[in-house]
């Protein structure tokens, strides 16, 4: 009961801490719309429409929501470095709640806090032209949260262990960037260099990518934007699963590594 | 005689070849105010870390209102309250927010959770500046904050590791006001510690730590009636005279201290005024005053507690960086 109350109040203080940033806020809705619109309308024309009758903003388009959604639990990764900085971690350490509910605690609240910025791209479908049905939105909010969790508990599982904020920062982004940019988020699947497909395929953020863009886009069986598993084309379902169980390890790893640091 | 509070058996703390803390033992009884003493690195704040289960011990025992600070360190948890030497707050929420967190996570039931931070907040005259983000603090009001959080849930404990150090005299002494109300109100018992000497005076109990070892403990008169006898210090025309004649006429052991020489003699006050008629050394200056628990580290461990405050960090970092104790 105890631990249940310290998990909400973990994810509560974060949830605050997210309203009261609004600098963060603001950033995390201007650099996605900075890239769909700058890149996407520099790019539109040269690119011309990529199959699947959708244009290079478009397609784009769901990549952007799955890159601020990585983007913002990653982000709540670095701030239990930051709390560690600050001392604050302290006083969460010496708190009677178990320190398995503390890396949950966090873990929900990057989630949540990821898909709210994830929601704040939603908002712009109508001026992308894409036609978001309520069906596809309730279904995209559990997915964004799933990506989220993924990768939030990635961020604490590397906070945990890494105890200096330069180091972390330097790993953070010599991991975060080459997950969004080999995500898929700005190119199709198919006609990679070999190496390029290999790691796009071996991203986990891929698949929540592909599912993303499965729901926002619709997944015709011969659709550009589909991962290739060994020749199986993945279906939006597979890339849940593939993203639930790399999320399922992750949160695992991390209330693990958490509950063992001094 | 109730139960120790405390109850700490050769407890052994070691990184990598530092020993931190070196097989100490020692308890506190319930209400007291205790205080650990010693200079920078000496070990105090990792035995704090220690029982209140921040820290595993390499080696020993240590049990805390009866809990066991490894095995049971939920209940530990729940007992003590701490007021660390380094900041432990959300900067970025307000002081409200920061205490309404501590009430939920110590489980401090809710109907009582308002009016409690309340009276936690007017305690330390902070209930104005509430909702004020704690980044917009002085540093006094942090630690005033700090102070707050730790009562909130009552603790049995409390520790308070240099809770004023960096602190101007008046917030030091506005934050000893609220401790020993609260001790007197709560009964509550208080771990601190501290290298200010008149801090140190204000505990019922003192424990001298030096380089992890336990030196001394006991209340702070006997501590000063080890010393016993007073001192005095002068300084002549020529010291090293000076010395061989206080040496050979008085009996008692002289100390070199900069362009001064100190030594302890019984009751002073009548000491002096032969002194300075039998002294055949030109003086220049002379003065006498009672032992301090200066005095007594200054003879346990023959050095000085340094109270230097700036630059503290930086000095630490380089005895460190020198090795000052690893053994090579
Ligand atoms: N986490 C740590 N890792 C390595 N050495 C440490 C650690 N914490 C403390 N020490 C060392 O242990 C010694 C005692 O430190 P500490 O307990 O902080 O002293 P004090 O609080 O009395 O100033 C110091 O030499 C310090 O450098
Ligand atoms: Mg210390």
């Amino acid at each position: 009961m105890n631990n249940l109350i310290g998990v909400y109040t973990i994810w509560y203080r974060d949830i605050l801490r997210f309203w009261y940033d609004k600098a963060r806020m603001l950033s995390a809705l201007l650099f996605p719309v900075f890239f769909l619109f700058i890149f996407g309308s520099g790019l539109q024309r040269s690119i011309g429409p990529m199959g699947g009758g959708v244009d290079f903003i478009q397609f784009m388009y769901p990549g952007i929501i799955g890159m601020s959604v990585l983007m913002g639990s990653f982000m709540s990764g670095v701030s239990v470095v930051w709390d560690r900085e600050f001392g604050f971690l302290k006083e969460v350490l010496v708190a009677p709640i178990s320190r398995i509910s503390v890396a949950l605690g966090r873990t929900l609240g990057a989630a949540t806090v990821a898909t709210i910025q994830g929601i704040m791209i939603l908002v712009l479908a109508p001026v992308i032209k894409v036609s978001l049905s309520i069906w596809i939105v309730l279904a995209l909010l559990p997915l964004m949260f799933l990506l989220a969790a993924s990768m939030g508990s990635l961020g604490i599982l590397l906070a945990s262990r890494i105890k200096s904020t330069e180091a972390f920062q330097a790993i953070m982004q010599m991991l975060m960037f080459p997950m969004i940019f080999l995500s898929g988020v700005f190119f199709p699947m198919q006609d990679l260099p070999g190496w390029m497909s290999f790691i796009v395929k071996i991203n986990p953020a891929s698949y929540g990518v592909a599912a993303i863009r499965g729901l926002v886009l619709g997944s015709p069986p011969d659709s550009p934007f589909t991962i290739y598993l060994f020749g199986h084309a993945m279906t939006i379902w597979e890339n849940v699963i593939v993203m639930a169980a790399f999320g399922f390890i992750m949160v695992i790893l991390a209330m693990w590594s958490f509950g063992r640091q001094e | 005689m109730p139960e120790p509070i405390i109850k700490v058996e050769n407890l052994v703390k070691k990184y990598g070849q530092l020993v931190a803390v070196d097989n100490i033992s020692f308890n506190v009884n319930q209400g007291e105010i205790f205080g650990f003493l010693g200079p920078n690195g000496a070990g105090k704040t990792t035995t704090i870390n220690i029982l209140c289960t921040l820290a595993r011990p390499t080696a020993g025992k240590a049990t805390l209102n009866g809990f066991d600070v490894v095995h049971q360190q939920n209940q530990v948890r729940h007992s003590i309250g701490l007021v660390f030497q380094d900041s432990s707050l959300d900067d970025r929420l307000t002081g409200l927010h920061n205490l309404r967190f501590h009430a939920m996570v110590y489980n401090v039931p809710a109907p009582a959770r308002n009016e409690r931070i309340e009276q936690v907040l007017n305690m330390v005259d902070l209930w104005d500046k509430r909702n004020k983000f704690v980044r917009t603090y002085s540093g006094g009001m942090k630690r005033r904050l700090e102070l707050a959080r730790g009562l909130l849930h009552y603790p049995k404990v409390l520790f308070l590791d240099e809770p004023t150090l960096g602190l101007d005299p008046q917030t030091r002494n506005h934050i000893w006001e609220y401790v020993l109300e609260l001790r007197k109100r709560e009964g509550t018992t208080v771990f601190l510690t501290t290298h200010y000497m008149d801090e140190a005076e204000k505990a019922s109990r003192i424990a001298i730590i030096d380089q992890g070892k336990l030196v001394a403990m006991d209340t702070p008169a006997k501590l000063k009636r080890m010393v016993g006898q007073d001192i005095i210090t002068v300084r002549t025309d020529d010291n090293t005279k000076a010395a061989e004649e206080i040496k050979s006429r008085y009996q008692t052991a002289v100390r070199k201290d900069g362009d001064q020489l100190s030594f302890n003699v019984d009751n002073g006050e009548e000491f002096l005024p032969v002194f300075i008629k039998e002294s055949g050394i030109k003086i220049a200056s002379i003065s006498l005053r009672r032992p301090t628990l200066e005095d007594v580290f200054l003879k346990l461990t023959g050095r000085e507690i340094r109270e230097e405050e700036v630059g503290d960090s930086i000095k630490e970092h380089l005895r460190q960086r020198g090795g000052g104790r690893m053994p090579h």
